[in-house]
């Protein structure tokens, strides 16, 4: 790898490097592309905010923390170990650290294009980079859909997805008794690698019924391993002794600072709360999610068209190939829709092909067999993914478990009644309409922790329209002004503050 | 169920490199590689900032920096993401008041 982060001066070193291929996130996706198109010949940065490559998936603790078995949290884990060896052997440019807030066409050169990034853990470096290349491949992943519930900002309830990440990077825990609740194949895993851990946990509250695979026979039998995978997870929740509760949902959190106990009630076909239903469960966390939503700023900010998923939320659409309605640009993994790690690493590799093809000639004929094997392999497994997220998909009674007073953007505060209040006496028919009444989802998470919810709200007042397409919002990550400032300019060299005639560059000015 | 059971012994963690930072003025140990919010965690702080409105106590909640309901001043600047900043030796973390920019009047 000729340089990575720890090797690397932070940020400028790349600035205005040229490549072939810019990818974007080092998940699973996003590696299997970049090895495969660097081994078809292609120049290849692979940018990623995380100071590791992996994404979420794979989150593994730092190598300070000397673990000796990362695998011990994770499935699958020979087959990223096997993209990893790839990406040291191999050419790639890895830039972790590089947090990508656009990507545009290059002013001054036909067909390129400038992914923008700023450095540091958490894009705090204060040095834009960037990165040109003639094409671009998204593999930005998903981050977890949240539905709100009178409690969940009490300190103690974090994300289910939240939970797992802490405790495949940091090693720890949010709590000794940690319910675990939505919906999702997702809180089976995370349970079972909780009570791995060493957390008792109660109770697994899902909301769905689990009969809608039942009525799904076709799609589960063409993937036994998720059937094998299925009954790992249950036979580690069994020795774990955690109950798993369907047709349930978290109505209520109690504590005062932070979680005490829980109330779970029944819930129907719709995922109406079952009146008397409730019962109390004592806990001192609760991780809860409800699946996951494609993160598309990057591909929304650059036109790329969308299309509303079986569950309601949106994903890019995408060509045989992988490429986006924007030529040039493909994408792979979460952002065409959610389907999980494998299908990740296949998508990966069919753009990183399709790529080399594009930019090279001849790469497609030499690899016609195994493009055909990962065509056919994407489509059954697309056609689960789907089967499964029809399952879990929120059920129209949801926003029965809210008060008035619950908070539904954790940003900006802003609660069911004010919501409410804007769909039903001012007439928003949509999640920007509210927005723009009630600031709900104008905070620093760009709502996207109740962007779902909002659009839910607003979509059961009379007359509403299915959702619009995301709206477009030209930075993907917050900058500071001083970035936006600096474009245009050559980088100025590496300062902490300092003035610049303290640089130790030779000149001795005098200050 | 064993008793004994922890996310550092599941995967063969070392811990012999623990160090301090403080929150709030009291120590908090954190191991090398950790981020700030994970030492935070393990010392059981679930919150580390009030809201800009309500006044209410957060901390982390997404853990993968998409949230951002985990800010807290570090070393003295408002606004870091504490589950993406790796914990450094003597860092001192802050509970942050509101949008964590009251010093400068706005």
């Amino acid at each position: 790898m000729p340089n990575s982060a720890s090797d690397a001066p932070e940020g400028g070193l790349e600035d205005g490097a040229e490549y072939d291929l810019a990818v974007i996130g080092a998940g699973p996706a996003g590696l299997a592309g970049a090895v495969t198109a660097s081994e078809l010949g292609l120049s290849v940065a692979l940018l990623d905010a995380s100071g590791q490559p992996g994404g979420q998936y794979y989150r593994h603790p730092s190598p300070d923390l000397g673990a000796a078995h990362p695998e011990a949290l994770h499935h699958d884990w020979p087959a990223f170990a096997g993209l990893v060896r790839r990406l040291a052997a191999g050419e790639v440019t890895h830039l972790a650290g590089h947090h990508v807030w656009t990507v545009a066409r290059a002013a001054d050169t036909e067909g390129s294009w400038d992914v923008h990034a700023v450095t540091g853990a958490d894009g705090d470096g204060d040095r834009p980079v960037r990165v040109r290349a003639r094409a671009v491949l998204l593999a930005t992943g998903a981050y977890e859909r949240q539905l709100p519930f009178p409690g969940w900002t009490l300190p103690g309830v974090v994300g289910a997805g939240g939970a797992q990440a802490m405790l495949k990077s940091g090693l720890v825990l949010p709590g000794r008794r940690v319910v675990v609740a939505g919906s999702g194949p997702l809180l089976l895993a995370v349970a079972a690698s909780l009570a791995a851990a060493g957390a008792r946990v109660p109770a697994v509250v899902e909301a769905s019924d689990y009969l809608g695979y039942a009525r799904r026979p076709g799609a589960l039998l063409s993937h036994p391993h998720k059937l094998v995978e299925a009954a790992v997870h249950g036979a580690a929740l069994l020795r774990h002794r955690v109950r798993l509760r369907t047709s349930s949902a978290v109505t209520q959190v109690h504590g005062s600072d932070r979680v005490a106990a829980v109330t779970v009630s029944r819930l129907d076909r719709q995922w109406r709360p079952v009146r008397g239903s409730g019962h109390r469960i004592a806990c001192d966390a609760l991780a809860v999610g409800h699946g996951l939503v494609p993160q598309l700023e990057l591909a929304v900010g650059l036109g790329c068209t969308t299309r509303r998923t079986v569950e309601g939320t949106h994903a890019l659409e995408l060509g045989a190939l992988q490429e986006t309605s924007v030529a040039g640009v493909w994408a792979a993994g979460e952002t065409g829709g959610v389907g999980g790690v494998q299908l990740a690493r296949v998508e990966g590799e069919l753009a990183g092909i399709a790529i080399a093809a594009r930019l090279r000639g001849r790469a497609m004929a030499s690899n016609a067999r195994r493009v055909r094997e990962l065509r056919r392999r994407r489509a059954r497994m697309r056609a689960f993914a789907d089967a499964m997220a029809a399952v879990h998909a929120p059920g129209p009674g949801w926003p029965q478990w809210l008060d008035g007073a619950t908070d539904v953007c954790r940003c900006e505060e802003v609660t069911a009644g004010r919501i409410r209040e804007a769909v039903a006496d001012y007439g928003a028919r949509d999640a920007r309409t509210v927005k723009l009444l009630t600031r709900a989802g104008m905070g620093w998470c760009q709502g996207r922790m109740c962007g779902t919810a909002v659009a839910c709200l607003a979509a059961q007042a009379r007359g509403a329209q299915p959702a619009p397409p995301p709206e477009r919002r030209p930075l993907a990550v917050p900058l500071p002004l001083g970035v936006l400032g600096a474009l245009g300019r050559t980088p100025a060299p590496e300062s902490d503050g300092a003035a610049p005639e303290d640089r130790s560059d030779g000149s001795d000015a005098v200050g | 169920m064993a008793r004994d059971r922890s996310p550092a012994a599941l995967v063969g963690a070392a811990t012999d490199d623990a160090f301090e930072i403080t929150f709030d003025g009291r120590p908090v140990t954190a191991l090398p590689g950790q981020s700030l919010a994970a030492a935070l965690w393990a010392a059981g702080i679930l919150a580390w900032r009030t809201t800009r409105v309500g006044g209410r106590p957060r901390g982390a909640f997404c853990g993968i920096g998409q949230c951002y309901d985990c800010l807290a001043t570090v070393n003295g600047r408002p606004n870091r993401r504490a589950c993406l900043v790796p914990a450094r030796p003597g860092d001192t973390v802050t509970t942050q008041e509101g949008h964590g920019h009251a010093e400068l009047g706005v």
